[in-house]
């Protein structure tokens, strides 16, 4: 048997301190995200009830609850979708199963990345130049959903192509060896076996078209709106209309002597929806996953 | 009566196969490999687009006789509306949003880089799944709701401890974008140091390295730069981080001289005047401007991240 030397000893020690120091690291990341979000919900429990959800603000939004901004942060997030989702797949579509690797596709590729790192706030500006003035869609949930739409876009692109090229080229193969076209493959064997990747990273976008706020703060999203309590369809499409993240900010920073929970409940609202539909998104991947052949 | 057994001549049995697939199923084909081919040149026209819009709205006021692009830059006189002398500085929000940035990432470094080393080097693979959840999920947190948790939670704790006035100021400010762009940092840090071959670990182990040496000695400089590319995109999620510093930072325009001093960044700038400047107004286009050097930034910071990834890769 060895001995423990000093030597043996001080390694020890230090493999220990190291682990440490590192978990303790990820842990303070951690750690503070789980208080602030106990806090919010401590705070905001005198106004969390479903009638919160179903009722609309009254007293200059003083009082009351979200239904409009609920209801606004839908219809944004299914319009937004609709448009980027078949583009975003399309491009990746293109990307992964048509592009040969020449200068042209590494445009496209450099494209792509820096239109993930555009700043919200530019988006803004460009959804206003673009959409509000140029194509007369003036302010809009039509100008709003756009924007957000090609925010997203570059994602969708991202996670698609990640799914595609899970594929294994030999599915590929097997399906072109038996003489189908380069798009029947791709319906045939392609798409079936990554749409659950795909789907993923759509639903990954929802949550973020949900949160946004500066994209759609000049071109589509309004201070109050008068809505009738439990009314499904309140805005037309070239109407303005209040969202959650947008009924957030107004809330805490404009209106005096608001009751003092009811943007703490707003916070909650908008971060649970936007946390519960992430969660299921990654359910969803860790199930799918489970259950691969390949 | 004689049956031919020689084989089909090739030229006969594609025609047969052409008959079977009638004419609108390949133009059709042809239709959507178009409509997918512009899909995939998408990208390029949004950023192309979004460039051409926001300079389009911005480039008036190069030639307005009331504005110098040097002062833009390099003077922090920002008086948009004045009556008598308008004057369009922004320097006080670049050394806003370099401030700011330059906290968040003093404190998102550190802990993003030891919490992507424990996850890729120190953790069991249970563990490991779990974190990279959490950090999912922290990364998809809105940045309302961060401007939120500043302006509740972190000021009246900042006005707690310090005993400063206004708890809505550069750390407020640093700290949030600190805990936001930690997710990017630990998931691009993590990849890289997953391309550190394994060799390399064995053979530091085999020498009797203790992990924490080998964390140092080899994983470091073996992965450096790829956590460069994992700091710079942190950094420009941080320049271009909107609602959480317009919330979280106060909104004083001056050059700030401590961390406690309250300060507006360019991103909050545009955010908190674009409602009130009229359409076409030399204030307008000195925001849609200071939208053109923000793009410019992030566009530069992106590009030199990726093309570090991209090397990398080809490695």
């Amino acid at each position: 048997m060895f001995s423990e030397t000093p030597l043996v000893r001080r390694k020890q020690r230090q493999e220990a301190l190291a682990k440490w120091l590192f978990c303790g690291m990820a842990a303070s990341m951690i750690i503070p995200l789980i208080l602030i979000i106990g806090y919010l919900v401590e705070r905001a429990w005198p106004s969390l009830n479903l009638s919160f959800l179903i009722d609309v603000p009254v007293r200059g939004m003083k009082e009351g609850g979200v239904w409009p901004a609920l209801v606004g942060t839908v219809y944004l997030v299914c319009l937004s979708l609709a448009v980027s989702a078949p583009i975003g797949v399309l491009a990746a579509v293109y990307l992964n199963e048509y592009a040969r690797d020449n200068w042209f596709n590494r445009i496209i590729n450099l494209a792509v990345i820096n239109l993930a790192g555009v700043p919200s706030i530019v988006h803004a500006l460009f959804g206003l130049g673009a959409f509000v003035y140029a194509a007369r869609f003036g302010y809009s949930i039509i100008s709003a959903s756009l924007t957000l739409a090609i925010m997203t876009c570059p994602v969708i692109i991202a996670s698609t192509r990640e799914a595609l090229a899970s594929v294994p080229r030999s599915f590929r193969e097997a399906c072109w060896n038996v003489g189908a076209t380069r798009w029947q493959t791709i319906r045939a064997v392609v798409l079936p076996n990554s749409i659950s990747g795909i789907l993923t990273g759509v639903i990954l976008q929802v949550s973020r078209a949900a949160g946004e706020t500066a994209p759609i703060m000049f071109t589509g999203a309004v201070f109050f709106k008068a809505v009738q309590k439990g009314d499904l369809f309140p805005y037309g499409l070239h109407e303005q209309c209040m969202t959650l993240s947008m009924h957030l900010y107004t809330l805490s920073t404009q209106v005096p002597d608001v009751k003092e929970s009811i943007p703490f409940a707003t916070a909650v609202v908008l971060l649970s929806s936007v946390l519960l539909v992430n969660a299921t998104a990654i359910g969803l991947r860790v199930y799918l996953r489970s259950r691969k052949k390949w | 009566m004689s049956v031919s057994l020689t084989p089909k001549p090739l030229e006969q049995s594609l025609a047969v196969r052409k008959a079977v697939r009638p004419v609108w199923a390949v133009l059709g084909e042809r239709g959507l490999e178009v409509l997918i081919y512009l899909c995939g040149i998408s990208a390029i026209v949004f950023v192309l687009g979004i460039f051409f819009f926001v300079a389009k709205e911005a480039f008036p006021i190069l030639s307005n006789k009331n504005f110098r692009l040097s002062q833009f830059l390099f003077s922090d006189q920002w008086y948009p509306t004045s009556e008598v002398n308008k004057r369009y500085g922004v320097l006080a929000m670049i050394a806003g949003t370099f401030s700011v940035t330059a906290l968040a990432m003093l404190i998102a470094v550190p802990f993003g880089l030891g919490a992507a080393i424990y996850i890729s080097e120190f953790c069991g693979s249970k563990v490991k799944e779990t974190l990279k959840i959490v950090i999912e999920l922290l990364a998809a947190i809105p940045s309302v709701v961060w401007g939120f948790i500043g302006l509740t939670v972190m000021s009246r704790l900042i006005v707690k401890y310090t005993g400063t006035p206004v708890g809505v100021n550069i750390l407020n400010g640093g700290i949030i974008l600190a805990l936001m762009s930690v997710p990017i940092i630990v998931s691009i840090g993590e990849d890289a140091l997953k391309a550190v071959p394994d060799s390399f670990r064995e053979a530091g182990l085999a020498l009797g390295a203790t992990r924490w040496q080998l964390v140092w000695r080899v994983l470091l400089p073996a992965a450096k730069t790829g956590l460069l590319a994992a700091v710079l995109l942190g950094v420009a999620r941080a320049v271009g981080e909107t609602m959480a510093v317009l919330m979280a930072t106060g909104h004083a325009v001056h050059i700030p001289h401590g961390v406690l001093d309250s300060v507006r960044t360019l991103t909050a700038n545009i955010a908190a005047e674009l409602g009130e400047a009229p359409a076409g107004s030399p204030h307008y286009q000195v925001l849609f401007l200071t939208g053109v050097l923000l793009f410019a930034i992030t566009f530069a910071v992106n590009l030199t991240a990726d093309f570090i990834v991209r090397g990398i890769r080809r490695k």
